[in-house]
């Protein structure tokens, strides 16, 4: 019994001890899972460890700001670079998650695109919102934002993202307000009223999505005519060999970037790796599997021709909403949760 | 026998008693771990996760020099300007040291705005001359409106019933009158009769489709048995999500059923049949139905068969046998069953939000949304609070309705 007792009060203090030195994990960058994953490993992460000669785990952060509020609260940081959207780098930067970068181990901000630098993160992965739509099932596709709310002439149902975000930005402009003014409106109580009735004209034929994969699954069924839809999952469909077009006037874009937690062991290797994954030729072989957009300079000369055009970028953009600009997350951080009240008892009643 | 004596009788009696605590003790040390596991895994964090919904200590922690001073403000006028100097001060140091940002989120849950008019100004506080009343005028009119100082008053706490009183669509003004939110922004009561009316509905659907099954399995022949408890079982060891993902292919515009209906000329366009009410509806009895018939089959297996025998030939109706004798004997079960289906589908979370629309999400949704989607940790716990509280209620309504009808032990 005794002998129990003792290597039971043995193994207790070795599992300890043990969480102890797991401190000193190895360098850890995440991901958003799934395909996008593997396809970030194989070019990104798994290179990396093999030219310094380290292990590179990884991990899958997809979205949200409880991780950080984790770390905020209990000091552990299980990640050295890690892959955010905008609103979470902004906050993190703020609260002094993120460390501030040091830019001249990363490279120079002009070879950038002018929306991937930031001062605590550094933008990889550029996508945007889109209207996509069957083409097996609708002969005469639509052109416009407006043609999204015409019900005559494109009959069926329209999937939308959950939420308030994204959707009164488009509501705003398929009623003729330019991208420049969007959130100038926005700001108004009536600007926020017309984006509503705006919606109100197509209420009942919206079919909300939670999931990405949603919208498109759903043209692929029929089970929705128009969809809005990240154009990397429309993308993806089209490589699968679906009929989808896409309509790109007033896209909604923004970009993903890399960010170091302030409390992270390996803050010289996390900038590194940055520099490593900042390479035209590396997001140019992201691009060519996944049709997200680079933020380098250069990279275009690597990707394929057929891909470009499918890209958010370039005359792409031309009409775009940048929906990451400083004027936008100044907006949705006042006024997100007041608007997601008002967005979930409007949705929430069917007239 | 001779009767023992009293003092042979005190001795006995404080013996057994002994014997009696020893044995309470040794019962007590048999179960210290399970109590103090539970104490420490269960009680303990719910009981700190609820804290969170009255707790208000971010401006003590962030702005301490202008929750001081503002402790004597009396919220008539303007504070003075060493307040505005407090402010000044914390700003600037706030801003430094990067705690702004939370106390900036925290303000603006007062009044919507006031996050970029604090971090705005905080990003100029150590710049800013004094006097700082008009300097701080100068960066936004707002900070001359009192409106903003009652707001960080509101939010001085340490304890806030904002939360609570918004989950229950109320709010409190400045007079400390409790009144309803704008009609736009009530939605929590709407949430919160929708989980019950949904529930309902989800349990009697249960008990409809339930009852017979486990009639049926509870007196039919064994091999016939084996097939409908299986069958009802099968779904059990498929995960929740795998049974709802393979729901939306068997509903979905171009599916399964809405294929054969059209085949049969039942309708000439495919039908809506997920995505909506009904959807979650047909998912929910599905996952849930288990939950009802086993325990209501284990009931239904112990209610002798000579009974219904003993009505008949007294002359009963099946039907009249059936309500007298049959019935009462198996709501027990019945009683079980529909507790655990309901009480289940209170704080159901997936379904709906797979397979239902804005207009079919319950309480557990906003749980997910405030405290993943938009970190406000003080709105989750307090919806978390409310779906508690509505738990504990149908549970102690349930139990005495059906104990006071000696169904439950």
């Amino acid at each position: 019994m005794k002998g129990f007792v003792g290597s039971v009060l043995l193994a207790a203090v070795l599992s300890i001890a043990q969480q102890g030195l797991a401190q000193a994990r190895d360098f850890t960058v995440t991901a958003w899972g799934g395909a996008v994953q593997d396809a970030k490993r194989n070019i990104y992460f798994t290179p990396f460890g093999m030219e310094k000669g380290i292990k590179v785990l990884d991990d899958v952060y997809e979205g949200g700001w409880a991780p950080f509020k984790a770390m905020q609260d209990t000091g552990v940081v299980p990640w050295d670079v890690v892959q955010v959207e905008t609103a979470e780098l902004v906050r993190g930067c703020e609260e002094g998650i993120f460390a501030p970068l040091d830019w001249s181990k990363i490279g120079d901000k002009k070879d950038f695109v002018p929306y991937a630098v930031s001062q605590c993160g550094v933008g990889t992965t550029a996508w945007s919102i889109v209207i996509a739509y069957n083409k097996d099932s609708v002969k005469e596709g639509p052109a416009t934002v407006q043609d999204f709310f015409n019900l005559q002439k494109w009959p069926g149902k329209r999937a939308m993202r959950r939420g308030p975000k994204i959707n009164l930005e488009f509501a705003l402009m398929a009623d003729g307000v330019a991208p420049a003014d969007v959130y100038k409106v926005l700001s108004t109580p009536q600007g926020i009223d017309r984006a509503f009735a705006k919606l109100d004209t197509i209420k009942p034929q919206i079919q909300w999505w939670k999931a990405g994969a949603q919208p498109t699954e759903w043209l692929a069924s029929g089970d929705v005519a128009l969809a809005l839809a990240y154009n990397g999952r429309v993308s993806a469909a089209l490589d699968e060999g679906k009929h989808f077009g896409i309509v790109w006037q007033n896209t909604q874009y923004d970009v993903d970037a890399w960010a170091i937690p302030a409390k992270s062991p390996y803050i010289e290797l996390a900038h590194q790796f940055i520099k490593y994954a900042s390479d035209p030729k590396r997001q140019a072989d992201f691009t060519n599997i996944f049709a997200y957009g680079t933020t380098i300079n250069g990279a275009d000369k690597f990707i394929k021709p057929e891909r470009i055009t499918l890209l958010p970028a370039g005359d792409n953009l031309k009409t775009g909403l940048h929906i990451g600009s400083e004027e936008a997350r100044a907006f949705w951080l006042d006024h997100l949760e007041e608007l997601n009240e008002r967005f979930n008892s409007w949705s929430g009643t069917s007239e | 026998m001779t009767a023992a004596s009293p003092a042979a009788m005190t001795d006995l009696r404080a013996g057994l008693r002994r014997a009696e605590r020893r044995r309470q003790v040794r019962a007590f040390g048999l179960v210290t771990p399970l109590l103090a596991f539970m104490l420490a895994i269960f009680v303990l964090p719910i009981a700190s996760t609820l804290l969170f919904s009255i707790s208000s200590t971010e401006m003590k922690t962030a702005l301490p020099r202008t929750t001081a001073a503002l402790a004597n403000w009396s919220g008539d006028a303007l504070p003075d300007e060493t307040t505005y100097a407090a402010l000044a001060a914390d700003l600037a140091q706030g801003y430094a040291a990067k705690t702004v940002a939370g106390i900036a989120t925290r303000l603006n849950q007062e009044i919507p705005g006031l996050r970029s008019l604090v971090m705005q100004t905080a990003r100029k506080a150590e710049t800013l001359p004094p006097p700082y009343r008009a300097a701080f005028a100068a960066v936004d009119p707002r900070w001359e409106d009192v409106a903003t100082w009652r707001a960080m008053k509101s939010a001085a706490g340490p304890l806030t019933p904002r939360y609570l009183l918004q989950v229950l669509d109320l709010e409190r003004e400045w007079d400390g009158s409790i009144v309803s939110v704008a009609p736009d922004r009530a939605v929590y009561i709407t949430y919160l009769t929708r989980t019950f009316w949904m529930s309902i509905v989800v349990t009697l659907l249960c008990v409809a489709i339930g009852y017979p099954l486990a009639f049926y399995a509870a007196h039919c022949r064994p091999f016939a048995r084996r097939l409908v408890l299986g069958s009802v079982l099968l779904p059990f060891l498929v995960s929740v999500l795998v049974r709802t993902a393979a729901w939306i292919v068997v509903l979905q515009k171009n599916g399964i059923v809405n294929s054969l209906l059209v085949w049969l000329g039942i309708v000439d366009q495919p039908v809506q049949l997920i995505f909506d009410r009904f959807g979650v509806y047909v998912v929910m009895v599905h996952v849930l139905l288990p939950f009802l018939v086993l325990p209501l089959y284990s009931v239904m297996r112990t209610i002798p068969a000579l009974h219904m025998r003993a009505a008949s030939s007294l002359g009963a109706t099946p039907l009249s046998a059936f309500l007298s004798v049959y019935l009462p004997q198996s709501l027990p079960g019945l009683g079980a069953g529909a507790m655990l289906v309901f009480i289940l589908s209170l704080g159901y979370y997936t379904t709906p939000a797979l397979v239902g629309g804005p207009g079919d999400q319950m309480l557990s949704s906003l749980v997910t949304e405030f405290a993943l989607e938009i970190g406000n940790w003080g709105m989750a716990s307090a919806a978390a609070t409310l779906l508690l509280i509505s738990t504990l209620v149908s549970y102690l309504t349930f139990s005495r309705l059906f104990r006071a009808r000696g169904f439950l032990p």
